[in-house]
């Protein structure tokens, strides 16, 4: 689920309020707030939209973990997601390069 | 084309007309509006999320089932014919692969970087789902379509013969909309029955309630036994990985098959054998078959599979890690509105369908309609949809914005008897959860327990149906709304498999452990309170009301 928005990396942009398909957040006219945390889809997209990678979802869809900014800060996970794609500052890119093919391959 | 910025701040509710309304925005509504567009209609699109990011494709990655003109068709289409359960049609399986590999030539031609294969010539049988949405969404908008982020869709406007348009809420200016239309495309995906997977939280059966109210039939309800392998807790339920899974108990006591062989591969034939250990206790998995070459392929392939590994963090190639089956409800079972038409019309005048809303009987009968199939499906259908819709919009003219409608929406919205508070959503969700999730009642079904879940569901519909209200916001309004669609959609899939009195596919039957040649073809529902199921052979029979 959606657990942190962090307030030193945010540009206050709203995008994240615009392209939650799960209406997560509210605008406040300053840094966005998780306003229905439990409607939280774990798709992961906000974070790879997200131009500053100010966003991190924890990896259990059940219920929230209650991770703080430091722990992901620490653990280097902010934009490991859109790292991982290819996307870059909110923007598409890597497709170019998923190896799936090959796994298609191998999967039978 | 968007809407100015007065319309936008304007808190009063907003009235539109168009040719052709699409009622989602997962790739089978991008592409009804691209093919309605190109064939000359105005179009708006209107998605309960954000056409790019919402529904079941945009957070995964999904195969085409990609068939290449030539000879070699018929064969590939009969051999796959032969696992759809009998059920399918070989027309409509030869015409989707066609038009999808036509389309997703015309996305390589507007520059969606696809990846190159060995040979270097480029590979159109995947889509990244987050890239290929993004990537919809810019060619929707320059094809001056339309769209309304935010604004899912409740009921339809119906003029006593045909479909007028439809009502919803914009949920994030908390008011209500209105668009007349000439022609309406449904594509608002399956049902998820709100289970924790990607892309769901949109997918609670909305279209399929508001096509029943007018009258649409259903069918292959019961084909929602589809579950997927993911790592307990996760929302990723994707099951690729998993072909090269071993699977254990917590102590690390390989689990064993019927015949003493160790588990593995768990989306193959052992599938089944895994449900029934989870039953018993919890399962554990390492991806331990998976050589060196293979692992940096799947990472580097399939990353969103990683992230619940990375962030735990655990190895999933040397250690082991607790898994869960979720279910799938009808993304990818394979029911759905029915289809009447060529051009994807339902047995409703203006009204069209496509993607995970339809039934996908027709291409993939009684099998998971996932893996390839049904993302084919989505976009054929979705451009033959909205050829449909324009052609029917073309005909009719202006009538449709002249004559006087009503709105149809009922349960959640318009309670038959009087409204009562202590019936929330969330009551209501996880009752008929209680009935379509557990393996032990909806993987293994048995006639006995089946009735038992119908009572349950059928009286909760009756509470649903007289007193479920969301008055309030427009975020209320929708909660209540969505519960009511899922409830249906929970009583749609019990009924339909009650009625069919034998095992095939994904619908297990403990009591009928095999296949009636006699059953092998599809069962209609029809109706929202009462609902008739019907099939080719036994003709009308009511079966609850
Ligand atoms: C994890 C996962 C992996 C998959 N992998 C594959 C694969 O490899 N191959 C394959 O063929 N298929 C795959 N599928 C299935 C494939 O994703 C779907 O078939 C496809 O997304 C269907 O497209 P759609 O447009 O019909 O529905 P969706 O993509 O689900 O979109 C439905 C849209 O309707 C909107 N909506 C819902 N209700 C309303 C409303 N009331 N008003 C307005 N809008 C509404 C939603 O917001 C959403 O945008 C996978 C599915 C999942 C979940
Ligand atoms: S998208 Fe990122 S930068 Fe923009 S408002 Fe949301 S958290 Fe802040
Ligand atoms: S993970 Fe998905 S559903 Fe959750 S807040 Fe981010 S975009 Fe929204």
């Amino acid at each position: 689920m959606i657990e942190v928005v962090s307030e030193s990396r945010c540009v206050e942009c709203n995008i994240c309020v615009k392209v939650c398909p799960a209406n997560v957040f509210d605008a406040t006219g300053g840094v966005p707030v998780i306003a229905r945390q439990d409607d939280c889809q774990t798709c992961f997209l906000c974070e790879i939209y997200c131009p500053t990678d100010a966003l991190y979802v924890a990896e259990r869809a059940d219920g929230p973990l209650a991770i703080t900014e430091s722990d992901v800060e620490e653990r280097g996970l902010f934009g490991s997601y859109s790292r991982a794609l290819g996307w870059k500052r909110g923007k598409p890119g890597g497709s170019e390069l998923d190896p799936t093919h090959r796994i298609r391959v191998a999967q039978v | 084309m968007g809407l100015n910025r007065k319309e936008l701040a304007d808190k009063s509710s907003l009235h539109l007309q168009t040719d052709v309304l699409v009622i989602g925005g997962g790739p089978a509504g991008a592409w009804a509006a691209l093919s309605a567009a190109q064939n000359g209609a105005r179009v708006i699109l209107a998605d309960k999320g954000y056409l790019g990011t919402s529904g079941a494709t945009a957070p995964s990655n999904t195969g085409t089932w990609l068939v290449p003109p030539g000879d070699n068709r018929t064969n590939i289409v009969e051999r796959r014919w032969q696992r759809t359960g009998n059920l399918a049609d070989q027309r409509w399986m030869l015409r989707t692969v066609d038009q999808a590999y036509e389309n997703l030539l015309k996305l390589a031609e507007w520059g969606y970087p696809f990846p190159d294969d060995e040979d270097g010539r480029l590979y159109i049988a995947n889509l990244r789902g987050p890239d290929y949405m993004a990537f919809m969404r810019r060619r929707v908008l320059k094809a001056g379509v339309t769209v309304l982020d935010h604004h899912p869709a409740v009921e339809f406007y119906f003029d006593g013969e045909a479909v007028t348009g439809a009502a919803g809420v914009d949920r994030q200016r908390d008011r209500d909309w209105r668009v007349d239309a000439g022609a309406v495309v449904l594509a608002t995906g399956g049902c998820a029955f709100h289970e924790r997977i990607l892309g769901a939280a949109a997918l609670t059966g909305d279209g399929h309630l508001m096509a029943a109210e007018a009258g649409a039939s259903l069918s292959g309800m019961e084909f929602t036994g589809k579950y997927t392998l993911a790592p307990y807790g996760s929302s990723l339920n994707k099951g690729l990985p998993f072909r090269w899974a071993s699977f254990y108990r917590e102590d690390g006591t390989p689990i064993l098959d019927a015949d003493g062989r160790p588990l593995q591969n768990g989306i193959g034939e052992r599938e089944k054998d895994i449900a029934r250990a989870m039953i018993e206790a919890p399962v554990y998995a390492v991806l331990d078959q998976a050589e060196p070459a293979l692992q940096d392929w799947l990472r580097r392939g399939q990353p969103n599979c990683f992230v619940p590994y990375d962030r735990a963090p655990v190895d999933p190639f040397a250690e082991m890690f607790r898994v869960t089956f979720r279910a799938e409800g009808t993304v990818r079972g394979t029911g759905g509105i029915r289809i009447a038409t060529s051009d994807c019309g339902t047995d409703v005048p203006a009204l069209y369908v496509a993607g995970d809303a339809s039934s996908r009987e027709p291409l993939v009968g009684g099998t998971s309609g996932g893996g390839g199939p049904n993302s084919s499906w989505a976009i054929a259908s979705g451009w033959w949809s909205g050829q449909g819709a324009a052609a029917y919009a073309r005909r009719r003219g202006d009538t449709a914005f002249c004559t006087s409608s009503r709105p149809l929406g009922q349960a959640g919205l318009r309670p038959a008897a009087l409204a009562k508070g202590a019936l929330t959503p969330r009551d209501v969700i996880d009752s008929v959860r209680a009935e379509v999730i557990p393996l032990e009642k909806n993987y293994f079904r048995e006639g006995g327990r089946l009735q038992a879940s119908f009572d349950k569901i059928d009286s909760l519909w009756a509470d649903v149906k007289n007193h479920l209200s969301g008055e309030g916001t427009a975020l209320t309004r929708l909660k209540a709304r969505e519960a009511a669609a899922i409830a249906a959609s929970g009583r749609w899939s019990i009924v339909a498999a009650l009625a069919r009195t034998e095992s095939r596919g994904m619908h297990r039957r403990s009591d009928f452990k095999t296949s009636d040649p006699a059953l092998a073809h599809s069962i209609t529902l029809r109706g929202v309170d009462d609902i008739v199921a019907s099939s080719a052979e036994q003709g009308q029979r009511e079966v609850a009301s």
